[in-house]
Order: structure tokens, then sequence, then C-alpha cells
């Protein structure tokens, strides 16, 4: 399902295609290993000799691996969750040189969080390189509490962490990779909001 | 009136012989007090008022510390085949004239996001630099320059920035076959570098080409390709909206010549870079000699538009929509 552009904020991505560069970091989570296998069609020769891959397979990428592997990257690394990669994504920024290219693909969720991690170490994310492939559910922000509801598909959704029903805006924060949930029954808390699924 | 043409009254507190062909111009304001606050690759139009001739109004960077707004300095290369503009700075002007220059138009403004700032100038591109060093070195911003020129006899204001920031200046001397490392000096950036260059066209065109090859993103690239207004063959335009004819002189630009006519089209930099001065082109027979980096190269050939601050025309006639 295509991503609509909607307000402002709401991001919206592209297609991967190959940079110039002399290093390429490739991220992925999820179904967004098949945009790194379409990308491999049109990458010039030693694109990938001088690339690393990180990928979080998450429930349904496991069958990606083994192509993953086989385009030969440099460096491969699969890690169970976004949250245990960032650190090492961190760590990589930390000591990269200008001529890393980015390359994110998968859900908003990791697109998001990987996209935070480079733009703190310094790389306009004009520059970066992003395709939406996958699930359409959300990381959201609690307005009133600040805490991160991971993985949202639902309309409205129970704040993880304060258990306020939100309504989840595309008002999207680049600061904190998140969508904003905002109180939806506010005026009268004992009223009862249908939840849709509407973020498969 | 155009933004950015706001005039401000300064008078010439003094006039510095650099070398050979650089002078120095430092500008107080006429009513006392302190000038309007710039930041570090700013601009100021400067008014030349000569008798018997219409003016001319040139672009100079402002080199003096943003932190310090008693005065403007410029530093003017003297180039001797131009238009006379700066032949005019280093013949007439004095100290204690009072001229007309423009508030500053910043075009080639830092990124402050940027982790570290890599400076490439190239001869008079200096200017920009010694201001943008300035204002950095104030905030402990992370620079470092690498500053060519033909001979040390012209390396206007190298010693003195290799005195402030030490090594944080490189020097190459074309005459000592002194050559930037530029593909090392590209590959070994930390990430979040901000690239800056200024100095001659195929400087800026050899150094940009560079960085794009080796990855570096447009966003993070910056320059400053303009200049002066070059001098040419005289020309007629006609003004279809306010009904005139004009006379381009050899040694004015057509922006100069439409507003002698008394027409005050929008301007900026006067360079061929800010696009304000954008003019559509209603017809013409003959052919255009765009100077601007402004344009699109398509646009260049369409005979559609055309930048009247840099850009010319040879031909029989040319009507504009001004």
């Amino acid at each position: 399902m295509p991503i609509e552009p909607t307000i402002k904020s709401r991001p919206i991505y592209g297609t991967l295609s190959p940079q110039k560069g002399t290093e390429h970091l490739l991220i992925a989570d999820a179904e967004g290993a098949q945009a790194i296998l379409d990308l491999a069609k049109s990458a010039p020769e030693g694109f990938f000799a001088a690339a690393e891959i990180v990928y979080i397979p998450r429930a349904s990428g496991e069958g990606h691996v083994a192509a993953l592997k086989a385009l030969k990257p440099a460096r491969f690394y699969d890690g169970p969750s976004i949250a245990a990669a960032l650190p090492r994504l961190r760590q990589t920024f930390a000591t990269a040189h200008m001529g890393l290219r980015v390359y994110l693909a998968g859900t908003e969720g990791l697109i998001g969080q990987a996209m935070l991690a480079a733009t703190e170490a310094g790389i306009d994310y004009s520059s970066i390189q992003t395709e939406h492939r996958g699930s359409l559910a959300r990381r959201v922000q609690c307005v009133h509490c600040k805490g991160v509801t991971e993985d949202v598909t639902t309309q409205p959704v129970t704040c993880a962490h304060c258990g306020l029903t939100l309504f989840v805006r595309d008002h999207y924060s680049r600061r904190l990779a998140a969508f904003q949930g905002v109180c939806i029954n506010a005026e009268d808390r004992s009223e009862q909001v249908p939840v849709e699924e509407v973020f498969p | 009136m155009s933004a950015g043409t706001t005039k401000l009254d300064v008078t010439v507190a003094d006039v510095v012989p650099v070398n050979d062909l650089v002078t120095r111009f430092h500008f107080r304001p006429t009513a006392g007090g302190l000038l309007p606050t710039f930041s570090g690759g700013a601009h100021v139009v400067v008014e030349m008022r000569e008798a018997g001739r219409p003016p001319r109004l040139n672009p100079y960077s402002l080199m003096s510390s943003p932190l310090d707004t008693s005065e403007y300095t410029i530093s003017v290369r003297r180039d001797d085949v131009g238009r006379g503009g700066s032949l005019f700075m280093h013949r007439n002007v004095r100290p204690g004239d009072r001229m007309v220059v423009s508030y500053p138009v910043n075009l080639f403004s830092l990124d402050l996001r940027a982790k570290k700032h890599l400076m490439i100038a190239g001869g008079i591109g200096i200017t920009p630099f010694v201001a943008q060093t300035a204002q950095l070195a104030a905030e402990g911003g992370n620079f470092e320059l690498h500053y060519a020129c033909r001979t040390a006899s012209l390396f206007t204001y190298g010693d003195l920035l290799q005195e402030r920031y030490g090594k944080r200046i490189h020097l190459y001397h074309d005459d000592r076959g002194e050559k930037i490392m530029l593909d090392r000096l590209l590959t070994s950036q930390p990430l979040g570098t901000h690239l800056y260059v200024c100095g001659p066209a195929p400087m800026i065109n050899w150094v940009v080409g560079r960085a794009a090859e080796l990855g570096w993103p447009s966003e993070n690239v910056h320059f400053e390709h303009f200049s002066a207004p070059q001098p040419g063959l005289p020309f007629d335009a006609t003004l279809a909206v306010s009904g005139k004819t004009i006379h381009v002189g050899e040694q004015q630009s057509l922006l100069e010549a439409i507003e002698a006519a008394g027409v005050d089209p929008p301007y900026l930099c006067r360079g061929g870079v800010c696009g304000q001065c954008e003019t559509n082109v209603i017809s013409y027979d003959g052919k255009f000699l765009h100077n601007d980096h402004w344009l699109s190269e398509e646009e260049h050939r369409s005979g559609c538009k055309i930048m009247p601050c840099v850009s010319r025309f040879e031909g029989k006639s040319l009507v504009l929509e001004r």
C-alpha cells in the first residue's frame, strides 16, 4: 500500500537507488530486504564490496537472510531488534567518513530510528535514501506522558505507558522518530471509541 | 524597492593596500553607531558613483568579523580588464569619502549543524572565509581552511590567517608546485563535515565535481560562484511593460541600464546566483551571453529568460518583460 502525503511533517519515501560513494551502509528490517535485493539489480560493479548490510529480520524476514548474504557485502549483521542494532549503528557513524551513503528500507519505525541516528551524526536527512516496505505499523509518542509505543497498527491505540486512548496523528517528529498520539476522549474519558486496524 | 536593497550611508574610514593587486576598504556608518548584524559569507553591493557616467553596483564579500559591526571591510582585487569597478575603487576611493552600500545579504552561509567545516579558497575567494573563520573561532567551531594562490606575494591574508588559526590553515603556492591533495582531503573527513568553496570557476567546478564523485551529498557542499558583471559589446533592449527603450553601454550591466531608465527590478546579489532579477524575454533576434549560475542550461537554451545582473546580448532586437 503506497503512503500518501498528507500534512507536511508526514514522511514520504522513495525507491532505493545506488549513489556515488566510497562506502555504503544499508539498513533494513523485515520486507525491507526486498528493497536491497532490488537495488542490487542496478548496483555498479564493486558496490557491495564497499557495503555493510544491517538487517533485522523480525517476524517475516528470516527467509531473506541468505539472499542478502549472497550479495557478498563487506560486512553483514543481523540482529534481533532495532533497539539492539542502534548502538552498533551509532558506533559506525561515529567513526565513518564523508563518502558514506546511507540506505534505509522497511517499516517506518526502522527508517525513522535509523535516520535519527544518522542525522545526529551530521547526515542531512534529505541525502538519505529511503524506501518503505512491508507493515504500515507506526511508532507513536504519547504527547501526554511522552512514552513511546512501538508497532501501532490500530486507530485509536491505548498508550502502553499511561493507558490513555490515543488518536494517532500524521504529525511526525524527526527528532523523536515517532508519530504523535493525542488523547481522543479527553472531554469524557468514559466514551468508548471503536478501535480499527488501520496500519496493517 | 526590493528586499535586501535597503541602503546604508557609510564613510570610508581607511584604505589599506594589501599587495600588488588587492586593497582593503573600511566602511563606518556616516551617522555613527553600529552597522547591521551579518553572518560570515555575507556580501554587500557597493555603489560606485562617478561624474559623467551611470553608477556601477558590484557585490563584495564582507571580510571583517561578524562579531564587530562598528565597521564593514571588503577587499577588492584590481581587475584590469573588467568594466572598471575595481579600478574605480583602487584609484578614486579615499578615506573620508561617503559611499552607499546595501544591507548585507548572505548567499554563502555556514551550515551550523556541521560537525566540521572544510573550506577551500582560491585567490581573492578567501574573503568570505576571513569572516567565517572569525565567526567559527569565536564559537569554538571546528574548521580547516585550504587556500591556494599563485605566489607568496599575492597570498592575501595567508599570513594573517596562519597567525590567527595556526595549523588549521593550509597554504598552497602554485608557483612552488604545491597542490591541494583533493581526493585524499575529501575522503578523510569525518561524517557530518560541510564543504565550502570560493574561488575561480575552474576551481569550484573541480572541487564540486570531485566531491560529488566521492559521495558527498549536495546538501553538504556549498560554493560561491558570483563575480562582478563583465563588460561586453553595447546593445539595445526594449522594456515592454514600462514602454521604454534602453541602451546598455560597454561597461554597464543590463540591470544597471534598466535601473538608469527609472525601472526598479528586484535584486539581491548582482552576481548571477540569487535569482531575484530573473527577467522574462518576450522576443529576441540575436544571441544571449548567459553568465549566471541561476538558470538551468535548458532555460539558457530556451531564450525565454535572462539574468540582467550579469548576462548580456548581441543581436538585432531584445524585448524584455520589464
